[in-house]
């Protein structure tokens, strides 16, 4: 049972990051941190607009939050980055100096929004295609947000 | 018999964590741990609800020791030996 729990915790989490909004890319930044406290690497791999939110010119940008948040949800979240939550983005970069993140853009979002790595954050290590990642995940989780 | 009353370890280190929030004040220790000697007891305080039960859960897998943990005015203070 112990080797079987220790063998879950060497699997990499995987998550796919479609959404570019701060509520969901703030959560992804918590289970990546979370997962890097415990030694467990993390592959990250950006899409579509959660990849458009780590331009280098939009990465410290008000994304807006996912709709279900309304009016209320947005004062929560105000009321909690004035009290001190750092950034999503800041969130990540401490999880990287912790531990084993690997953070790469879907070569597909690339063209769709026409950028090259120069245009992205010193965050994202690479590109490369979706076969690479589902080569990396092993046989860890996969989580899509 | 008498029993042997363990006096606590000397603190060698404070993490003020206050104000920081799930999974800040952990972070802030492992960083902490990271620099520290084996022996080193290091103490965090955090006023993140979560962190009270993350952080002796952590603790234990890291094979580290938990040497209190007490609820003080509006935060905790988790006090952990740094074992390896």
């Amino acid at each position: 049972m112990t080797d079987r729990k220790d063998a879950l915790m060497e699997e990499p989490l995987n998550l796919v990051l479609f959404s570019g909004t701060d509520d969901k890319l703030q959560a992804a930044a918590v289970l990546t941190a979370g997962a890097a406290a415990l030694g467990k690497p993390v592959n990250v791999f950006l899409q579509y607009w959660a990849l458009d939110a780590f331009r280098r010119d939009r990465i410290g940008r008000d994304h807006g939050l996912a709709p279900e948040a309304g009016t209320e949800g947005r004062v929560h979240v105000d009321d909690l980055r004035r009290a001190g939550q750092v950034s999503w983005a800041e969130v990540l970069r401490q999880a990287k100096d912790l531990g084993v993140v690997d953070i790469q853009a879907c070569s597909l979002s690339m063209d769709l929004l026409a950028i090259d790595q120069a245009d992205l954050d010193p965050l994202v290590d690479g590109v490369e295609g979706v076969t690479s990642f589902y080569l990396n995940a092993g046989a860890g989780h996969m989580v899509f947000i | 018999m008498t029993a042997v009353l363990e006096t606590p370890p000397t603190v060698t280190t404070t993490v003020d964590a206050r104000g920081s929030f799930c999974p800040g004040p952990l972070m802030e220790l492992i960083r902490a741990i990271r620099e520290s000697q084996v022996g080193d007891v290091i103490a965090v305080l955090s006023s993140d609800k979560g962190s009270k039960l993350d952080i002796p859960k952590w603790i234990e897998k890291a094979g580290h020791r938990l040497v209190s943990l007490t609820t003080l005015d509006g935060y905790d203070e988790i006090v952990v030996q740094k074992a390896r």
